[in-house]
């Protein structure tokens, strides 16, 4: 089977490019996302417009209609992928998503659907600060009728958002500046990969350890120091926020006994808490340490260098909590 | 009643046809306000009693495939638009046979067949969305129009900004619709707006606006018949900023204190239906006998539904975890 090396990037634009051939009805939209602007602000859109015309449509700064026009579209027979161009603008557009787009076929009685994507940047590292850099994934896990999709590898990015496209529901795809930066082969006949399924990178089984994007790629870094301190890990990447995978996590719960949870979002409220609670609910009795999360503090992301790689959960900090839970 | 001379004039059929919406629209209001008032529905209301014209003048053009999005107070807009009543009731009483299954209610009534696409609570929210409609309509090269109706308050949110600024730049095939009330709920419009008419805004978006007294079923027609035909040719979008009043305040049980002495008395002189009926009979398109079976007809239908509606049974709460995905949730 024939590989080719890519980045996250390059596996979304793979994605993009397969299914607007595959399905005329599979649209583009967004800030600079034609090809004379640029395909977008990572370019993940690049050569759509010059191949597919008038289904690529770069907007205005607008993202209230930017989802709002993905909505009627998607309404009306079509599979608009729309870019917002980072996580923290999807707060401007806050009502199209969450009072529209995600519950429309609920509140029309099943008559109405919107089979959106949203596709959309963020992460810390690049010292872009509070307003650029957000993982807001527990906002929009915490409503009814949105899935809520954040992949860490580049095959996952490809397969994740075919999925994602074909899926009749809206779904938001973080793509998450921690991921971006390693490359890694994708199956040039890499398919959809079905959301709501988590991927078991290392099975092991002393500490079970739940991430996703940014932080699935930190744990990896962390593999040899978790080797080096004699703790065998199973690191599982959710891959799909909500709904999510109880079903691996649980089994590797019962399986190791100790959990930990670790992701770029705020701890505080953050996704992790409703993965821990579920975990104890499940699991009260059986487990050998309490459930312990890792996520960012509650402050904005912060700008000077310093202090970002300090908000950031690191591996180091991995290392010690899985250390913690073993003792 | 004005009645341009070079503008597109309505036809004897065309004046009956409207004047059915509009009666249509009343007596089903009535109905609702009766059913509300007996205690036999639990529903917030926001009757758009007085602004009748707006939505049969508008309805008047449209068939099945266009499509309209519109506001908690546009039960008005869907009557206009045909959509059978039955369900209609059953959704304001919350039943299973409810064109939503219950789960929209009375500000989201939903009936795509009808081509009633979305209703929404969220002031400003109509725009945006009737703008997709419209580019799927664009994209499909068919002749499909989208109505966005929303209220003069609604021309103050952001969300306004943004769409018809994308409108008027993809020249989408979509018509605003502004029935202008003078209120956002208890604000008038000279204090919530800095110009004097909405339509003066439409400049800024490269698209025609005209401010149409939203009373007069011939002013109305010869601005939607124009404003329709343009988008229909592909030409871009048009705001009507429509002038009208809502008799019954913002919510049913509006107080309406917030209204200067008088205001009330003075719009209620200027009410739409029993002016366009007397026009009717006086301009010999129509007879009393005629008019008065048609209300009949119509008084029958809304009882039927109404019938129809109460009697339909309460949903189950499996219902919560349906239609959230595609997919039924889990128990
Ligand atoms: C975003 C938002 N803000 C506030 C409200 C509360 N609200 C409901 S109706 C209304 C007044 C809107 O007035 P207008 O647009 O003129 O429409 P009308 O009710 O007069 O038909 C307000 C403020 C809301 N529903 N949505
Ligand atoms: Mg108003």
């Amino acid at each position: 089977m024939s590989t080719t090396k890519m980045h996250a990037i390059q596996g979304v634009n793979a994605a993009l490019h397969q299914a607007m051939a595959e399905d005329e009805k599979v649209l583009v939209l967004g800030e600079d996302i034609a090809d004379p602007e640029g395909g977008g602000i990572t370019g993940a859109a690049q050569g759509l417009s010059t191949k597919f015309g008038d289904r690529v449509r770069s907007t205005p700064i607008s993202e209230q209609a930017i989802v709002g026009a993905a909505i009627g579209a998607a309404m009306a027979g079509y599979k608009p992928v729309a870019e917002i161009m980072l996580m923290n603008f999807t707060t401007v557009a806050m009502d199209m998503i969450f009072n529209h787009a995600a519950k429309l076929r609920f509140m029309s009685g099943g008559q109405t659907s919107v089979p959106i994507v949203i596709r959309t940047l963020t992460g810390a590292g690049w010292q872009t600060a509070g307003q650029h850099a957000d993982h807001l994934e527990g906002w929009f896990a915490h409503a009814a009728g949105i899935k809520v999709v954040a992949p860490s590898s580049p095959a996952d990015y490809k397969g994740l958002m075919l999925s994602c496209i074909q899926d009749p529901d809206p779904c938001i795809f973080i793509e998450s500046a921690g991921t971006m930066f390693i490359p890694s082969e994708v199956d040039d006949d890499q398919g959809p990969i079905p959301l709501g399924k988590a991927r078991i990178v290392q099975e092991g089984t002393d500490v079970t350890l739940v991430t996703w994007s940014s932080q699935c790629i930190r744990a990896q870094m962390a593999l040899e120091g978790f080797a080096e301190a004699g703790v065998s890990v199973e690191l599982i990447d959710l891959r799909t926020i909500s709904p999510w995978d109880r079903e691996t996590v649980l089994a590797s719960a019962q399986k190791t006994g100790r959990v930990l949870i670790a992701h770029e979002a705020v701890r505080d409220f953050g996704p992790g808490a409703e993965i821990a609670a579920t975990i104890n609910e499940e699991l009260f009795g059986k487990l050998k340490a309490p459930v312990r999360r890792l996520g960012a503090p509650k402050c904005p992301v912060p700008f000077a260098k310093a202090l970002e790689d300090a908000y950031i959960v690191q591996p180091a900090d991995m290392i010690a909590a899985v250390k913690g839970l073993m003792s | 009643m004005s009645e341009a001379s070079n503008a597109p004039q309505p036809d004897t059929k065309a004046l009956v046809d409207i004047y059915r919406r509009m009666v249509r629209i009343e007596r089903n209001d009535d109905a609702i306000l009766s059913t509300i008032r007996k205690g036999r529905l639990q529903m917030p209301y926001y009757s758009a009693r007085g602004q009748e014209v707006i939505p049969a003048t508008v309805s008047h053009f449209l068939t099945d495939e266009d499509q309209i999005c519109t506001i908690y107070r546009g039960i008005q807009d869907m009557v206009a638009k045909d959509m059978p009543l039955k369900p209609l009731w059953a959704e304001i009483a919350g039943r299973v046979d409810g064109t939503c299954k219950g789960k929209g209610g009375p500000m989201h009534l939903t009936h795509p067949e009808t081509g009633v696409m979305v209703t929404t609570g969220i002031v400003g929210s109509s725009m945006p969305i009737a703008n997709g409609l419209a580019w799927a309509a664009q994209l499909d090269g068919s002749k499909r129009v989208v109505i966005a109706y929303f209220g003069d308050g609604a021309s103050n949110i952001g969300a306004f900004h943004e769409a018809m600024n994308l409108a008027g730049l993809w020249k989408l095939p979509v018509i605003f619709v502004c029935p202008n009330n003078r209120y956002a709920e208890h604000t008038s419009f000279e204090k919530g707006t800095a110009v004097d008419k909405i339509s003066k805004r439409a400049v800024g978006y490269g698209m025609p606006g005209f401010t149409i007294d939203g009373n007069d079923p011939f002013e109305m027609y010869a601005h939607v018949a124009t404003a329709i035909d343009r988008a229909r040719a592909g030409e871009g979008p048009t705001l009507l900023e429509c002038n009208t009043f809502r008799f019954m305040g913002h919510v049913l049980g509006d107080d309406m204190k917030y209204m200067p002495e008088g205001e009330l008395a003075k719009a209620k002189e200027n009410d739409p239906l029993p002016a366009f009926r007397q026009k009717l009979l006086d301009d010999g398109h129509a007879t009393e006998a005629q008019l008065e079976e048609m209300t009949q007809q119509i008084e029958q239908e809304v009882a039927a539904a109404r019938e129809f509606g109460m009697a339909s049974e309460v949903p189950s709460a499996d219902e919560l975890r349906r239609d959230v995905f595609e997919q039924e949730m889990s128990a």
